[in-house]
């Protein structure tokens, strides 16, 4: 992984002067984007970079507890920025992790930017494997590139984004490198003229298929319009004691609004 | 109903089809795919591998017995640099904000022929009360909590983690409970929004309740100034600093102590269950920005906290300067319940005003010092120093301060009980709002307020018995 930087980039005319960062205002916004990822790989950080904001950052897992969100805009294009709770994947229990996959799950988001650690990054893909089967544009923002290279690890990017079918853009965000680069392809991907083909882990059992969509169809009839009605039906065929309960109570029916995080948390703590 | 209940059915059936281990297997295939793609894209180069020094470093920082140690050590280096630091530019400030201004406004409040009680209301209650707060806590917190942020932005916080999560475990509560507590040292309201961050909701509870045991930056001016007076005046002036530091570093240790035993206290009671596991992962210590901490954590934690103590001083200022010129018959609202509440503050080794000041700082824990001050001049009616009822008045030098509480019957034990007390008494109402928000249980709420009051008069109780038998 080579970080040095084209000329395009340090050009003062390339595409960060198209960046105006809204703060708090995104009233009106075109775009919803997600920022997710594992605990402690830089998200509060490329969120601030993006908005301008100066949400809490600190060298620990677990600071932003509660979901932050901020405007920018970028090619004539609003964005309202979504800043998520760190998770490790889409199926744990703690609240703060909850805020983070019904956000992701149900809050449908026109992009979300998976912020993965280049240092550590097999176990942040394990996430980004469980995001890429329920959401098709995606960009896997592969941060802490320049402590990666500190510490000897080199990353193909662009093997890793064959691999994954969608785009990945190596960036040092405390160092705000890379940032252009990231929104450009936030920008393409949105207005869909980057088509991800996210990779999807085969499901060999054609019984289990069979058990996910006629389960699917079935959640469908009660929730109409509930997106991830097959993550939703997997973790019923898995037992998912949270997803059964929310589905005994109907309140299953009240996470597709995902804009009401607060009423997810209840659910939850419940 | 039975609908949804149907569903539940079929998806029953279904898994008894699909055999068992459905979820495990799911995550292994995720975990084998994640680990062929890792391998096939990522080249490791450094023969050492990956964080040699990280590993060396988080050996001595995590180690039995070099861990506790340093930090302590640490703690204390922290706490030296701000008590010493913040002794001139305080000074400069009171004699600007408290000593000079005042007079200004006061003459023009004349000129402009201003009812006396107004000038009186604004400019000795609400202005001073500002005043004070800003020239208390401006110093202290500039260089607190950039040296705070810059051990955050290292990495050492989720290390105090590792290091207490031994001793937190034994207490029955979540390893996370270092975390949240060390949020807590800066704010109390987020340490226990912090505190999501467990899982199980009886130890998140054990962490909110908790919490308060974290000096918080409201308290840390009032026990920097204390020590210095009372403590550091004990020894000679060379080594005073680093004994008053020390006593501050004790008070925190001492927090932290209790918070243990009050987590082991709930979870072997009404709060009873086993510790849950947790995976704590030490994050790369990374080179701190220093600059540009300096620069965030000056306008947004220091100049947050500082604006959050001046919109509460105002009000308090003005409520000081009401109850100490409201009179019922011949005595002062202020003075009426210094009085009622005497013999047993003094009982207890605090005093009348103490108790008063707290009342006061309900809302925000940072102006009690002003407080207690202006109250002591008010109620012994010292000339001299102020310039009438209600009014907080200069205290620019430490040694003013201290003669002023010597006055007012101040001794050493009234000091450490102070201190005492500021660690041990109901959280500020922000906090008390969060932990109803968080916990959305009135009854938990009112324990935390009413739990670290009666521990507060208890510990002051029994100081003062030992003390007087020396």
């Amino acid at each position: 992984m080579n970080l040095v930087k084209s000329n395009c980039e340090n050009c003062p005319v390339h595409n960060i002067d198209n960046l105006v960062k809204l703060g708090i205002n995104m009233e009106h916004f075109d775009y919803v984007v997600a920022l997710c990822g594992n605990p402690n790989t830089g998200k509060s950080t490329v969120f601030n970079a993006l908005t301008g904001l100066r949400q809490h950052t600190g060298n620990w897992p677990g600071k932003t507890v509660v979901r932050a969100e901020g405007g920018f805009e970028y090619n004539e294009h609003k964005y309202k920025l979504v800043d998520l709770p760190g998770t490790y994947s889409l199926l744990s229990t703690s609240t703060d992790e909850e805020v983070a996959r019904n956000f992701i799950l149900f809050g449908q988001p026109d992009v979300t930017v998976i912020v993965v650690d280049a240092t550590r990054l097999e176990r942040n893909l394990n996430l980004v494997l469980q995001v890429l089967e329920i959401t098709d544009r995606i960009i896997v923002c592969l941060n802490l590139i320049d402590e990666a290279k500190r510490n000897g690890i080199e990353i193909d990017e662009r093997a890793l984004s064959k691999e994954l079918g969608v785009p990945v853009i190596p960036t040092a965000a405390r160092q705000k490198e890379g940032i252009p680069n990231l929104l450009e392809y936030i920008d393409e991907v949105a207005t869909g003229k980057y088509r991800c083909k996210p990779k999807r882990i085969k499901n060999k059992n054609p019984k289990l298929r069979k058990a996910v969509e006629v389960l699917s169809n079935e959640v469908l009839k009660i929730y109409p319009n509930l997106p991830n009605a097959d993550w939703v039906a997997l973790r019923l065929l898995e037992g998912d004691e949270d997803i059964i309960d929310a589905v005994k109570s109907g309140e299953l029916g009240k996470l597709k609004k995902l804009g009401a995080v607060e009423s997810t948390q209840e659910i939850i703590l419940k | 109903m039975t609908n949804r209940n149907q569903i539940l059915e079929l998806a029953n059936k279904f898994r008894w089809g699909l055999g068992g281990n459905l979820h495990d297997a799911l995550m292994e295939s995720i975990f084998k795919e994640a680990s062929d793609i890792a391998h096939k894209v990522v080249i490791t180069k450094n023969e050492k591998g990956a964080f040699s020094f990280d590993k060396k470093l988080d050996k001595i920082v995590t180690n039995r017995w070099t861990g506790f140690p340093i930090m302590f050590i640490l703690l204390a280096i922290v706490f030296w640099l701000t008590v010493q630091g913040a002794n001139y530019p305080s000074n400069v400030l009171s004699n600007l904000l408290v000593g000079e201004l005042p007079h200004i406004l006061k003459n023009f409040a004349l000129s402009i022929n201003l009812p006396h009680w107004v000038a009186g209301l604004f400019i000795d209650g609400g202005y001073l009360a500002m005043a004070w707060v800003i020239s208390v806590m401006l110093p202290p917190m500039a260089i607190f909590f950039p040296l705070f942020t810059l051990l955050e932005d290292f990495g050492y916080l989720p290390r105090v983690a590792f290091n207490m999560d031994n001793l937190f475990r034994k207490a029955g509560a979540h390893g996370k409970q270092a975390l949240t507590m060390s949020m807590g040292f800066g704010c109390n309201a987020a340490g226990v929004v912090a505190a999501r961050i467990i899982d199980s909701p009886r130890e998140r509870l054990i962490a909110i309740i908790t919490n308060n045991f974290s000096l918080c930056n409201g308290r840390w001016p009032t026990q920097i100034l204390i020590a210095t007076i009372f403590i550091g005046g004990l020894v000679p002036a060379q080594i005073a600093g680093l004994v008053s530091a020390g006593a501050v570093v004790g008070v925190a240790v001492f927090g932290v102590f209790l918070s243990l035993v009050t987590s082991w206290g709930l979870s072997r009671t009404v709060l009873k269950g086993e510790a849950s596991t947790f995976n704590l992962e030490l994050p790369p210590y990374r080179p701190p920005r220093i600059l540009q901490t300096l620069y965030t954590s000056l306008m947004d934690r220091t100049l947050i906290v500082l604006w959050r103590a001046v919109v509460f001083a105002f009000p308090a200022g003005l409520v000081i300067w009401l109850i100490s010129n409201l009179t019922v018959g011949d005595v002062s609202l202020a003075d009426y319940f210094i009085n009622w509440t005497n013999p047993f503050a003094l009982f207890i080794g605090l005093n009348g005003i103490i108790l008063l000041a707290y009342v006061v700082a309900i809302p925000a824990n940072e102006i009690v010092i002003p407080t207690i001050l202006m109250l002591t001049v008010v109620h012994f009616g010292l000339t001299g120093v102020g310039a009438g009822a209600g009014v907080m008045f200069d205290t620019s030098s430490i040694d003013a301060t201290k003669q002023l509480l010597e006055v007012g019957g101040w001794t050493v034990l009234t000091g450490v009980n102070l201190m005492i007390f500021t660690l041990l008494h109901n959280p500020c109402s922000t906090t008390l709002f969060t932990i109803y928000k968080e916990t959305g249980s009135l009854k938990w709420t009112v324990f935390s307020a009413i739990y670290p009051i009666i521990m507060g008069f208890t510990l002051c109780f029994l100081v003062a018995q030992v003390w007087r038998i020396f």
